[in-house]
Protein backbone atom coordinates (compact mmCIF):
# COMPACT_ATOMS: atom_id res chain seq x y z
CA UNK A 1 0.00 0.00 0.00
CA UNK A 2 1.30 3.46 -0.86
CA UNK A 3 1.75 5.75 2.07
CA UNK A 4 -0.05 9.07 1.99
CA UNK A 5 1.96 12.26 1.79
CA UNK A 6 0.78 13.19 5.27
CA UNK A 7 2.09 9.97 6.78
CA UNK A 8 5.42 10.31 5.04
CA UNK A 9 5.76 13.78 6.51
CA UNK A 10 4.90 12.52 9.95
CA UNK A 11 7.52 9.81 9.77
CA UNK A 12 10.06 12.41 8.63
CA UNK A 13 9.09 14.60 11.57
CA UNK A 14 9.46 11.64 13.91
CA UNK A 15 12.93 10.81 12.59
CA UNK A 16 13.97 14.45 12.84
CA UNK A 17 12.64 14.59 16.40
CA UNK A 18 14.58 11.51 17.49
CA UNK A 19 17.78 12.73 15.81
CA UNK A 20 17.38 16.09 17.48
CA UNK A 21 16.81 14.35 20.81
CA UNK A 22 20.16 12.57 20.59
CA UNK A 23 22.26 15.14 18.77
CA UNK A 24 21.25 18.45 20.34
CA UNK A 25 23.11 17.89 23.66
CA UNK A 26 26.26 16.95 21.68
CA UNK A 27 26.13 20.04 19.52
CA UNK A 28 24.74 22.83 21.65
CA UNK A 29 26.03 24.51 24.78
CA UNK A 30 24.36 23.97 28.12
CA UNK A 31 22.70 27.38 28.05
CA UNK A 32 21.03 26.60 24.72
CA UNK A 33 19.92 23.20 25.98
CA UNK A 34 18.21 24.72 29.03
CA UNK A 35 16.55 27.26 26.77
CA UNK A 36 15.46 24.48 24.43
CA UNK A 37 13.85 22.61 27.32
CA UNK A 38 11.71 25.66 28.01
CA UNK A 39 10.83 25.96 24.33
CA UNK A 40 9.86 22.29 24.26
CA UNK A 41 7.63 22.77 27.31
CA UNK A 42 5.87 25.60 25.49
CA UNK A 43 5.58 23.40 22.38
CA UNK A 44 3.74 20.77 24.41
CA UNK A 45 1.45 23.53 25.68
CA UNK A 46 0.88 24.66 22.08
CA UNK A 47 0.17 21.06 21.08
CA UNK A 48 -2.47 20.78 23.79
CA UNK A 49 -4.24 23.88 22.49
CA UNK A 50 -3.81 22.60 18.93
CA UNK A 51 -5.74 19.51 19.97
CA UNK A 52 -8.46 21.32 21.90
CA UNK A 53 -8.96 24.20 19.48
CA UNK A 54 -7.78 22.84 16.15
CA UNK A 55 -9.45 19.45 16.44
CA UNK A 56 -12.08 19.90 19.15
CA UNK A 57 -13.14 23.35 17.94
CA UNK A 58 -13.04 24.66 21.51
CA UNK A 59 -11.37 28.06 21.60
CA UNK A 60 -9.79 27.94 25.03
CA UNK A 61 -8.18 31.27 25.78
CA UNK A 62 -6.96 30.04 29.14
CA UNK A 63 -4.91 27.00 28.23
CA UNK A 64 -2.10 28.55 30.29
CA UNK A 65 -4.38 28.16 33.32
CA UNK A 66 -4.03 24.37 33.18
CA UNK A 67 -0.37 24.77 32.26
CA UNK A 68 0.30 26.94 35.32
CA UNK A 69 -1.79 24.74 37.59
CA UNK A 70 0.19 21.73 36.38
CA UNK A 71 3.47 23.48 37.11
CA UNK A 72 2.35 24.56 40.58
CA UNK A 73 0.89 21.13 41.32
CA UNK A 74 4.16 19.48 40.29
CA UNK A 75 6.26 21.82 42.41
CA UNK A 76 4.06 21.63 45.49
CA UNK A 77 3.68 17.86 45.23
CA UNK A 78 7.40 17.34 44.63
CA UNK A 79 8.32 19.44 47.66
CA UNK A 80 5.91 17.48 49.81
CA UNK A 81 6.58 14.01 48.42
CA UNK A 82 10.33 14.37 48.05
CA UNK A 83 10.13 12.14 44.96
CA UNK A 84 9.15 13.94 41.74
CA UNK A 85 7.78 10.92 39.87
CA UNK A 86 4.41 10.96 41.60
CA UNK A 87 4.35 14.73 41.29
CA UNK A 88 4.32 14.44 37.49
CA UNK A 89 1.12 12.44 37.64
CA UNK A 90 -0.37 14.86 40.16
CA UNK A 91 0.32 17.68 37.69
CA UNK A 92 -1.37 15.85 34.81
CA UNK A 93 -4.31 14.99 37.03
CA UNK A 94 -4.70 18.54 38.32
CA UNK A 95 -4.66 19.90 34.75
CA UNK A 96 -7.24 17.38 33.60
CA UNK A 97 -9.51 17.76 36.63
CA UNK A 98 -9.41 21.57 36.47
CA UNK A 99 -10.35 21.35 32.79
CA UNK A 100 -13.01 18.81 33.70
CA UNK A 101 -14.68 21.00 36.31
CA UNK A 102 -14.48 24.20 34.28
CA UNK A 103 -15.42 22.37 31.10
CA UNK A 104 -18.38 20.64 32.70
CA UNK A 105 -20.10 23.92 33.49
CA UNK A 106 -19.27 25.48 30.13
CA UNK A 107 -19.97 22.53 27.87
CA UNK A 108 -22.95 21.03 29.67
CA UNK A 109 -24.27 24.56 30.15
CA UNK A 110 -23.96 24.98 26.36
CA UNK A 111 -21.99 28.20 26.63
CA UNK A 112 -21.33 29.62 23.16
CA UNK A 113 -17.83 29.82 21.67
CA UNK A 114 -17.14 33.46 22.44
CA UNK A 115 -18.22 33.20 26.06
CA UNK A 116 -16.22 30.02 26.45
CA UNK A 117 -13.13 31.95 25.38
CA UNK A 118 -13.95 34.75 27.81
CA UNK A 119 -14.62 32.37 30.71
CA UNK A 120 -11.39 30.44 30.20
CA UNK A 121 -9.42 33.67 29.97
CA UNK A 122 -11.04 34.93 33.16
CA UNK A 123 -10.22 31.63 34.81
CA UNK A 124 -6.52 32.01 34.20
CA UNK A 125 -6.51 35.71 35.14
CA UNK A 126 -8.23 34.90 38.44
CA UNK A 127 -5.52 32.34 39.19
CA UNK A 128 -2.92 34.95 38.27
CA UNK A 129 -4.18 37.56 40.74
CA UNK A 130 -4.93 34.94 43.36
CA UNK A 131 -1.43 33.50 43.35
CA UNK A 132 0.17 36.93 43.34
CA UNK A 133 -1.45 37.56 46.70
CA UNK A 134 -0.01 34.50 48.37
CA UNK A 135 3.19 36.01 49.74
CA UNK A 136 3.60 35.40 53.43
CA UNK A 137 4.22 32.43 55.65
CA UNK A 138 0.51 31.69 56.09
CA UNK A 139 0.11 30.68 52.43
CA UNK A 140 1.53 27.22 52.28
CA UNK A 141 0.45 23.80 51.16
CA UNK A 142 2.23 21.18 53.24
CA UNK A 143 5.88 22.20 53.20
CA UNK A 144 5.57 24.37 50.11
CA UNK A 145 5.35 28.12 50.58
CA UNK A 146 3.42 29.64 47.67
CA UNK A 147 5.62 32.72 47.69
CA UNK A 148 3.35 35.32 46.05
CA UNK A 149 4.69 36.87 42.88
CA UNK A 150 8.12 35.37 43.48
CA UNK A 151 6.67 31.91 43.11
CA UNK A 152 8.32 28.69 44.23
CA UNK A 153 11.61 27.10 43.29
CA UNK A 154 10.84 23.82 41.53
CA UNK A 155 12.79 20.72 42.48
CA UNK A 156 14.40 19.14 39.41
CA UNK A 157 13.23 15.71 38.28
CA UNK A 158 14.86 12.74 39.92
CA UNK A 159 15.32 9.13 38.87
CA UNK A 160 12.11 7.36 39.95
CA UNK A 161 12.52 6.03 43.49
CA UNK A 162 15.94 7.63 44.04
CA UNK A 163 15.47 11.11 45.48
CA UNK A 164 19.14 11.96 45.77
CA UNK A 165 19.73 11.22 42.10
CA UNK A 166 18.40 14.36 40.38
CA UNK A 167 18.63 14.86 36.65
CA UNK A 168 21.13 17.22 35.03
CA UNK A 169 19.82 19.85 32.61
CA UNK A 170 20.88 17.68 29.65
CA UNK A 171 18.87 14.78 31.04
CA UNK A 172 15.87 17.03 31.56
CA UNK A 173 16.19 18.00 27.91
CA UNK A 174 16.06 14.32 26.92
CA UNK A 175 12.94 13.83 29.01
CA UNK A 176 11.28 16.94 27.57
CA UNK A 177 12.06 16.04 23.97
CA UNK A 178 10.86 12.49 24.53
CA UNK A 179 7.63 13.80 26.04
CA UNK A 180 7.12 16.10 23.06
CA UNK A 181 7.63 13.29 20.56
CA UNK A 182 5.36 10.92 22.46
CA UNK A 183 2.72 13.60 22.97
CA UNK A 184 2.78 14.48 19.27
CA UNK A 185 2.36 10.90 18.11
CA UNK A 186 -0.11 10.24 20.91
CA UNK A 187 -2.24 13.11 19.62
CA UNK A 188 -2.00 11.79 16.05
CA UNK A 189 -3.11 8.39 17.27
CA UNK A 190 -5.97 9.98 19.18
CA UNK A 191 -7.26 11.86 16.16
CA UNK A 192 -7.41 8.60 14.22
CA UNK A 193 -9.44 6.67 16.76
CA UNK A 194 -13.23 6.58 16.65
CA UNK A 195 -13.22 9.08 19.50
CA UNK A 196 -10.92 11.49 17.65
CA UNK A 197 -12.91 11.30 14.45
CA UNK A 198 -16.14 12.04 16.31
CA UNK A 199 -14.43 15.03 17.96
CA UNK A 200 -13.53 16.38 14.52
CA UNK A 201 -17.05 15.70 13.31
CA UNK A 202 -18.44 17.71 16.24
CA UNK A 203 -16.17 20.60 15.26
CA UNK A 204 -17.59 20.41 11.75
CA UNK A 205 -21.28 20.23 12.69
CA UNK A 206 -22.57 19.80 16.21
CA UNK A 207 -26.20 19.24 15.27
CA UNK A 208 -25.36 16.55 12.74
CA UNK A 209 -23.20 14.72 15.28
CA UNK A 210 -26.08 14.85 17.76
CA UNK A 211 -28.53 13.60 15.17
CA UNK A 212 -26.27 10.63 14.55
CA UNK A 213 -26.71 9.80 18.22
CA UNK A 214 -23.41 11.05 19.61
CA UNK A 215 -23.56 12.83 22.97
CA UNK A 216 -21.44 15.76 21.89
CA UNK A 217 -21.03 17.16 25.38
CA UNK A 218 -19.23 14.03 26.57
CA UNK A 219 -16.85 14.09 23.64
CA UNK A 220 -16.10 17.78 23.97
CA UNK A 221 -15.53 17.50 27.70
CA UNK A 222 -13.26 14.50 27.20
CA UNK A 223 -11.07 16.25 24.64
CA UNK A 224 -10.99 19.37 26.81
CA UNK A 225 -9.77 17.27 29.75
CA UNK A 226 -7.13 15.53 27.66
CA UNK A 227 -5.93 18.97 26.58
CA UNK A 228 -5.90 20.12 30.21
CA UNK A 229 -3.86 17.10 31.27
CA UNK A 230 -1.37 17.65 28.46
CA UNK A 231 -1.06 21.33 29.40
CA UNK A 232 -0.40 20.20 32.97
CA UNK A 233 2.39 17.95 31.73
CA UNK A 234 3.80 20.90 29.76
CA UNK A 235 3.79 22.78 33.06
CA UNK A 236 6.01 20.10 34.61
CA UNK A 237 8.55 20.50 31.82
CA UNK A 238 8.40 24.28 32.08
CA UNK A 239 8.99 24.19 35.84
CA UNK A 240 12.03 22.03 35.13
CA UNK A 241 13.31 24.25 32.35
CA UNK A 242 13.01 27.50 34.28
CA UNK A 243 13.55 25.95 37.68
CA UNK A 244 10.77 28.01 39.22
CA UNK A 245 7.03 28.56 38.97
CA UNK A 246 5.58 32.06 39.19
CA UNK A 247 2.11 33.60 38.84
CA UNK A 248 3.31 35.11 35.55
CA UNK A 249 2.68 31.75 33.92
CA UNK A 250 -1.02 32.59 34.16
CA UNK A 251 -0.90 36.13 32.82
CA UNK A 252 -2.66 37.67 29.85
CA UNK A 253 0.52 37.90 27.79
CA UNK A 254 1.10 34.17 27.95
CA UNK A 255 -2.57 33.37 27.42
CA UNK A 256 -2.55 35.41 24.21
CA UNK A 257 0.79 34.01 23.12
CA UNK A 258 -0.55 30.44 23.19
CA UNK A 259 -3.35 31.41 20.85
CA UNK A 260 -0.86 33.17 18.56
CA UNK A 261 1.35 30.08 18.31
CA UNK A 262 -1.58 28.04 17.10
CA UNK A 263 -2.71 30.72 14.64
CA UNK A 264 0.78 31.17 13.21
CA UNK A 265 1.52 27.45 13.00
CA UNK A 266 -1.88 26.45 11.71
CA UNK A 267 -5.09 25.29 13.27
CA UNK A 268 -6.23 21.78 12.43
CA UNK A 269 -2.70 20.44 12.33
CA UNK A 270 -0.63 19.13 15.22
CA UNK A 271 2.84 19.98 13.98
CA UNK A 272 1.75 23.56 13.20
CA UNK A 273 1.30 24.71 16.81
CA UNK A 274 4.60 23.04 17.76
CA UNK A 275 6.45 24.86 15.00
CA UNK A 276 4.60 28.07 15.78
CA UNK A 277 5.70 27.96 19.39
CA UNK A 278 9.33 27.19 18.52
CA UNK A 279 9.43 29.90 15.89
CA UNK A 280 7.89 32.54 18.10
CA UNK A 281 10.00 31.51 21.08
CA UNK A 282 13.23 32.01 19.17
CA UNK A 283 11.98 35.15 17.52
CA UNK A 284 11.17 36.62 20.94
CA UNK A 285 14.55 35.43 22.17
CA UNK A 286 16.32 37.07 19.23
CA UNK A 287 14.33 40.29 19.59
CA UNK A 288 15.24 40.32 23.27
CA UNK A 289 18.91 40.56 22.36
CA UNK A 290 18.48 43.78 20.40
CA UNK A 291 17.34 47.15 21.64
CA UNK A 292 16.37 48.90 18.42
CA UNK A 293 12.66 48.10 18.35
CA UNK A 294 10.24 47.11 21.07
CA UNK A 295 9.76 43.38 20.60
CA UNK A 296 6.06 43.37 21.49
CA UNK A 297 5.54 45.75 18.61
CA UNK A 298 7.20 43.30 16.23
CA UNK A 299 5.18 40.37 17.59
CA UNK A 300 1.98 42.36 17.17
CA UNK A 301 2.82 43.18 13.56
CA UNK A 302 3.60 39.52 12.88
CA UNK A 303 0.26 38.44 14.30
CA UNK A 304 -1.61 40.99 12.17
CA UNK A 305 0.24 39.87 9.04
CA UNK A 306 -0.60 36.25 9.74
CA UNK A 307 -4.26 36.86 10.43
CA UNK A 308 -4.58 38.92 7.22
CA UNK A 309 -2.26 37.12 4.80
CA UNK A 310 -1.95 33.54 6.04
CA UNK A 311 -5.12 33.04 8.07
CA UNK A 312 -4.81 29.25 7.94
CA UNK A 313 -1.34 29.30 9.40
CA UNK A 314 2.04 28.24 8.08
CA UNK A 315 1.69 24.48 7.93
CA UNK A 316 -1.67 24.26 6.10
CA UNK A 317 -0.51 26.99 3.71
CA UNK A 318 2.75 25.17 2.99
CA UNK A 319 0.78 21.97 2.42
CA UNK A 320 -1.49 23.75 -0.05
CA UNK A 321 1.45 25.21 -1.98
CA UNK A 322 3.15 21.82 -2.04
CA UNK A 323 0.02 20.15 -3.43
CA UNK A 324 -0.46 22.81 -6.09
CA UNK A 325 3.17 22.55 -7.11
CA UNK A 326 3.16 18.75 -7.26
CA UNK A 327 -0.11 18.78 -9.23
CA UNK A 328 1.44 21.17 -11.70
CA UNK A 329 4.54 18.99 -11.90
CA UNK A 330 2.56 15.82 -12.57
CA UNK A 331 0.32 17.63 -15.06
CA UNK A 332 3.26 18.94 -17.01
CA UNK A 333 4.86 15.50 -16.93
CA UNK A 334 1.66 14.01 -18.30
CA UNK A 335 1.46 16.73 -20.96
CA UNK A 336 5.01 16.12 -22.07
CA UNK A 337 4.30 12.41 -22.34
CA UNK A 338 1.17 13.10 -24.38
CA UNK A 339 3.02 15.46 -26.69
CA UNK A 340 5.73 12.88 -27.26
CA UNK A 341 3.13 10.25 -28.03
CA UNK A 342 1.32 12.50 -30.51
CA UNK A 343 4.60 13.40 -32.14
CA UNK A 344 5.45 9.74 -32.52
CA UNK A 345 2.09 8.80 -34.02
CA UNK A 346 2.22 11.77 -36.41
CA UNK A 347 5.61 10.58 -37.59
CA UNK A 348 4.30 7.06 -38.08
CA UNK A 349 1.22 8.12 -40.03
CA UNK A 350 3.18 10.41 -42.27
CA UNK A 351 1.13 13.08 -43.93
CA UNK A 352 -2.20 11.34 -43.63
CA UNK A 353 -2.99 12.78 -40.20
CA UNK A 354 -2.39 16.31 -41.34
CA UNK A 355 -4.71 15.79 -44.27
CA UNK A 356 -7.45 14.14 -42.32
CA UNK A 357 -9.22 17.23 -40.98
CA UNK A 358 -9.44 18.77 -44.41
CA UNK A 359 -12.87 18.49 -45.96
CA UNK A 360 -13.34 18.00 -49.65
CA UNK B 1 -54.08 -7.91 13.82
CA UNK B 2 -53.00 -4.33 14.30
CA UNK B 3 -49.31 -3.53 14.13
CA UNK B 4 -47.57 -2.05 17.13
CA UNK B 5 -47.66 1.72 17.62
CA UNK B 6 -44.07 2.97 17.50
CA UNK B 7 -44.53 6.74 17.60
CA UNK B 8 -47.30 8.57 19.32
CA UNK B 9 -47.79 12.25 20.09
CA UNK B 10 -50.27 13.22 22.75
CA UNK B 11 -51.72 16.71 22.60
CA UNK B 12 -48.42 17.96 21.24
CA UNK B 13 -48.30 21.77 21.15
CA UNK B 14 -45.56 24.20 20.31
CA UNK B 15 -45.94 27.92 20.87
CA UNK B 16 -43.49 30.62 19.84
CA UNK B 17 -44.54 33.60 21.91
CA UNK B 18 -48.12 34.16 20.82
CA UNK B 19 -47.83 32.07 17.68
CA UNK B 20 -49.19 28.55 17.89
CA UNK B 21 -47.09 26.53 15.44
CA UNK B 22 -48.37 23.12 16.49
CA UNK B 23 -51.75 22.86 18.15
CA UNK B 24 -52.63 19.77 20.23
CA UNK B 25 -51.64 17.18 17.67
CA UNK B 26 -52.44 13.54 18.33
CA UNK B 27 -50.57 11.42 15.87
CA UNK B 28 -49.83 7.72 15.76
CA UNK B 29 -47.42 5.80 13.62
CA UNK B 30 -47.47 2.03 13.40
CA UNK B 31 -44.63 -0.30 12.68
CA UNK B 32 -43.56 -0.47 9.02
CA UNK B 33 -45.73 2.52 8.09
CA UNK B 34 -44.52 4.92 5.44
CA UNK B 35 -46.21 8.06 6.54
CA UNK B 36 -46.01 11.41 4.75
CA UNK B 37 -46.66 14.74 6.38
CA UNK B 38 -47.71 17.42 3.96
CA UNK B 39 -49.14 20.89 4.16
CA UNK B 40 -48.56 24.38 2.83
CA UNK B 41 -45.74 26.59 4.11
CA UNK B 42 -46.20 27.51 7.74
CA UNK B 43 -48.57 24.62 8.41
CA UNK B 44 -46.36 23.51 11.28
CA UNK B 45 -45.00 20.30 9.81
CA UNK B 46 -41.37 21.22 10.25
CA UNK B 47 -41.96 22.39 13.80
CA UNK B 48 -43.75 19.12 14.46
CA UNK B 49 -40.76 17.30 12.98
CA UNK B 50 -38.34 19.21 15.21
CA UNK B 51 -40.39 18.25 18.26
CA UNK B 52 -40.10 14.60 17.24
CA UNK B 53 -36.33 14.80 16.79
CA UNK B 54 -35.60 16.71 19.98
CA UNK B 55 -34.46 19.88 18.24
CA UNK B 56 -37.34 21.70 19.93
CA UNK B 57 -38.91 21.11 23.33
CA UNK B 58 -42.69 21.11 22.95
CA UNK B 59 -44.62 23.64 25.03
CA UNK B 60 -47.16 21.01 25.97
CA UNK B 61 -47.90 17.37 25.38
CA UNK B 62 -45.65 14.39 24.90
CA UNK B 63 -43.91 12.39 22.22
CA UNK B 64 -43.60 8.67 22.88
CA UNK B 65 -41.26 6.59 20.76
CA UNK B 66 -41.87 2.96 21.67
CA UNK B 67 -41.75 3.32 25.48
CA UNK B 68 -39.48 6.32 25.56
CA UNK B 69 -40.90 9.71 26.52
CA UNK B 70 -39.04 11.87 24.05
CA UNK B 71 -40.42 15.35 24.70
CA UNK B 72 -37.68 17.63 25.96
CA UNK B 73 -34.94 15.08 25.38
CA UNK B 74 -31.76 15.84 23.46
CA UNK B 75 -31.47 14.87 19.78
CA UNK B 76 -28.69 12.41 20.61
CA UNK B 77 -30.97 10.58 23.03
CA UNK B 78 -33.66 10.24 20.38
CA UNK B 79 -31.17 9.25 17.68
CA UNK B 80 -29.71 6.89 20.27
CA UNK B 81 -32.92 4.86 20.20
CA UNK B 82 -31.98 3.80 16.68
CA UNK B 83 -33.71 6.62 14.86
CA UNK B 84 -32.25 7.95 11.62
CA UNK B 85 -32.83 11.64 11.06
CA UNK B 86 -32.38 13.90 8.04
CA UNK B 87 -33.04 17.59 8.53
CA UNK B 88 -34.54 20.02 6.05
CA UNK B 89 -31.36 21.82 5.04
CA UNK B 90 -28.49 19.39 4.50
CA UNK B 91 -26.65 18.99 7.77
CA UNK B 92 -23.28 17.50 7.03
CA UNK B 93 -19.67 17.50 8.13
CA UNK B 94 -18.57 19.93 5.45
CA UNK B 95 -14.83 19.73 5.94
CA UNK B 96 -14.78 15.94 5.81
CA UNK B 97 -14.94 13.44 2.96
CA UNK B 98 -18.08 11.66 1.79
CA UNK B 99 -16.64 8.42 3.09
CA UNK B 100 -15.95 9.88 6.53
CA UNK B 101 -19.47 11.31 6.74
CA UNK B 102 -21.08 7.95 6.08
CA UNK B 103 -18.58 6.07 8.24
CA UNK B 104 -19.28 8.29 11.26
CA UNK B 105 -22.91 7.28 11.02
CA UNK B 106 -22.25 3.57 10.60
CA UNK B 107 -19.63 3.49 13.35
CA UNK B 108 -22.11 4.87 15.90
CA UNK B 109 -23.90 1.52 15.86
CA UNK B 110 -21.41 -1.03 14.63
CA UNK B 111 -17.88 -2.21 15.41
CA UNK B 112 -15.01 -1.03 13.23
CA UNK B 113 -15.08 -3.86 10.71
CA UNK B 114 -18.84 -3.88 10.22
CA UNK B 115 -18.86 -0.07 9.97
CA UNK B 116 -16.27 -0.16 7.18
CA UNK B 117 -18.23 -2.80 5.30
CA UNK B 118 -21.49 -0.91 5.75
CA UNK B 119 -19.89 2.32 4.55
CA UNK B 120 -18.57 0.69 1.38
CA UNK B 121 -21.90 -1.03 0.81
CA UNK B 122 -23.89 2.17 1.32
CA UNK B 123 -21.65 4.17 -1.01
CA UNK B 124 -22.07 1.54 -3.71
CA UNK B 125 -25.79 1.35 -3.18
CA UNK B 126 -26.15 5.12 -3.54
CA UNK B 127 -23.65 5.24 -6.43
CA UNK B 128 -21.37 7.53 -4.47
CA UNK B 129 -18.26 5.37 -4.68
CA UNK B 130 -16.55 7.68 -7.17
CA UNK B 131 -17.10 10.66 -4.89
CA UNK B 132 -16.01 8.96 -1.70
CA UNK B 133 -12.82 11.00 -1.30
CA UNK B 134 -14.40 14.33 -2.25
CA UNK B 135 -14.86 16.83 0.49
CA UNK B 136 -18.53 17.54 1.24
CA UNK B 137 -18.42 21.24 0.41
CA UNK B 138 -17.34 20.47 -3.16
CA UNK B 139 -20.58 18.62 -3.94
CA UNK B 140 -23.79 19.86 -5.53
CA UNK B 141 -26.91 20.35 -3.46
CA UNK B 142 -28.52 17.17 -4.76
CA UNK B 143 -25.40 15.12 -4.05
CA UNK B 144 -25.26 16.54 -0.53
CA UNK B 145 -28.85 15.50 0.09
CA UNK B 146 -27.99 12.10 -1.26
CA UNK B 147 -25.00 11.71 1.09
CA UNK B 148 -27.19 12.65 4.01
CA UNK B 149 -29.62 9.92 3.02
CA UNK B 150 -26.62 7.61 2.87
CA UNK B 151 -25.76 8.56 6.43
CA UNK B 152 -29.27 7.61 7.49
CA UNK B 153 -29.13 4.29 5.63
CA UNK B 154 -25.67 3.33 6.89
CA UNK B 155 -26.83 3.38 10.52
CA UNK B 156 -29.53 0.79 9.74
CA UNK B 157 -32.19 2.55 11.83
CA UNK B 158 -35.56 1.01 12.63
CA UNK B 159 -37.29 4.39 12.50
CA UNK B 160 -36.45 7.00 9.88
CA UNK B 161 -37.48 10.66 10.03
CA UNK B 162 -36.88 12.67 6.85
CA UNK B 163 -37.57 16.37 6.45
CA UNK B 164 -37.90 17.32 2.77
CA UNK B 165 -35.49 14.72 1.40
CA UNK B 166 -35.92 15.84 -2.23
CA UNK B 167 -35.50 19.60 -1.83
CA UNK B 168 -33.23 20.89 -4.60
CA UNK B 169 -33.05 17.57 -6.45
CA UNK B 170 -33.44 17.02 -10.19
CA UNK B 171 -36.29 14.84 -11.44
CA UNK B 172 -34.06 11.78 -11.83
CA UNK B 173 -32.71 12.21 -8.35
CA UNK B 174 -36.25 12.48 -7.00
CA UNK B 175 -37.19 9.20 -8.69
CA UNK B 176 -34.13 7.48 -7.24
CA UNK B 177 -34.88 8.90 -3.81
CA UNK B 178 -38.40 7.49 -4.01
CA UNK B 179 -36.96 4.07 -4.83
CA UNK B 180 -34.53 4.32 -1.95
CA UNK B 181 -37.25 5.30 0.48
CA UNK B 182 -39.35 2.32 -0.52
CA UNK B 183 -36.30 0.15 0.00
CA UNK B 184 -35.71 1.59 3.47
CA UNK B 185 -39.37 0.95 4.23
CA UNK B 186 -38.88 -2.78 3.83
CA UNK B 187 -36.95 -2.79 7.08
CA UNK B 188 -37.91 0.44 8.80
CA UNK B 189 -40.80 2.69 9.69
CA UNK B 190 -40.73 6.11 8.08
CA UNK B 191 -42.05 9.61 8.51
CA UNK B 192 -41.40 11.85 5.52
CA UNK B 193 -42.17 15.56 5.57
CA UNK B 194 -42.58 16.87 2.03
CA UNK B 195 -44.41 19.31 -0.10
CA UNK B 196 -43.53 17.90 -3.50
CA UNK B 197 -46.88 16.24 -4.33
CA UNK B 198 -45.46 14.27 -7.24
CA UNK B 199 -42.88 12.71 -4.99
CA UNK B 200 -45.45 11.88 -2.35
CA UNK B 201 -47.57 10.15 -4.94
CA UNK B 202 -44.57 7.94 -5.74
CA UNK B 203 -44.05 6.75 -2.19
CA UNK B 204 -46.93 7.43 0.12
CA UNK B 205 -49.22 4.89 1.69
CA UNK B 206 -50.63 7.14 4.31
CA UNK B 207 -50.72 10.92 4.28
CA UNK B 208 -51.35 13.41 7.03
CA UNK B 209 -52.18 16.94 5.98
CA UNK B 210 -51.21 19.72 8.36
CA UNK B 211 -52.99 23.03 8.34
CA UNK B 212 -52.48 25.86 10.81
CA UNK B 213 -50.64 23.63 13.24
CA UNK B 214 -53.28 20.94 13.38
CA UNK B 215 -54.06 17.75 11.50
CA UNK B 216 -56.59 18.48 8.79
CA UNK B 217 -57.04 14.99 7.43
CA UNK B 218 -55.25 11.66 7.62
CA UNK B 219 -55.88 9.08 4.92
CA UNK B 220 -54.52 7.45 1.78
CA UNK B 221 -53.10 9.67 -0.96
CA UNK B 222 -56.14 9.08 -3.19
CA UNK B 223 -58.65 10.20 -0.63
CA UNK B 224 -56.50 13.15 0.39
CA UNK B 225 -56.04 14.50 -3.13
CA UNK B 226 -59.76 14.39 -3.75
CA UNK B 227 -60.65 16.01 -0.47
CA UNK B 228 -62.30 19.41 -0.88
CA UNK B 229 -60.67 20.93 2.22
CA UNK B 230 -57.18 19.91 1.13
CA UNK B 231 -57.69 21.61 -2.22
CA UNK B 232 -58.83 24.76 -0.48
CA UNK B 233 -55.81 24.76 1.79
CA UNK B 234 -53.37 24.17 -1.03
CA UNK B 235 -54.94 26.39 -3.65
CA UNK B 236 -56.01 29.01 -1.15
CA UNK B 237 -59.52 29.51 -2.51
CA UNK B 238 -62.87 27.80 -2.62
CA UNK B 239 -63.67 25.93 -5.82
CA UNK B 240 -66.97 26.91 -7.36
Amino acid sequence: MRMSLENRWRIAIGIFGVLFLFLAPQVFELFTIINLTTAIALAVLALSLGLVWGYGGILCFGQVGFFGLGAYAYTIAAINFGDTTGAIFVAILVGAVAAGVLGYFMIYGRVSDVYLAVITLTFTLILYSLLRRTSGPEYKIGDALLGGFNGITSPPLNIPGDISNTLFPEDVFYVAMLVLILAYFGCIWLTRTHFGRVVVAIRENELRAELLGYDIRRYKLAVFMIGGGLAGLAGVLFANGIGRVTPDMFNLYNAALTIIWVIVGGRGTLIGPIMGSFGMFYLTFFLGTQTVINNNLVLGVILIIFVLVVPNGLVPEAGRLWRTASNRRSTSRRERKMRRRTARSTARNGDSSSEAPRET
Amino acid sequence: MKREVVVETRNLSMHFGGVVAVDRVNFTLRENDLHCLIGPNGAGKSTFFKCLTGQLTPTEGDVVIRDFHAAGRHPHQIAGLGVGIKTQTPNLFNGLSVDENVWLSARRWHDARRARALTTETLERLKLTDLRHSQMDQLSHGQRQWVELGMVVAAEPWLVLLDEPTAGMTHDEVVRTAELIREINQRATLIVVEHDMQFIRMIAEKVTVFHQGAILIEDTMDVVTHDQRVREVYLGHRQQ
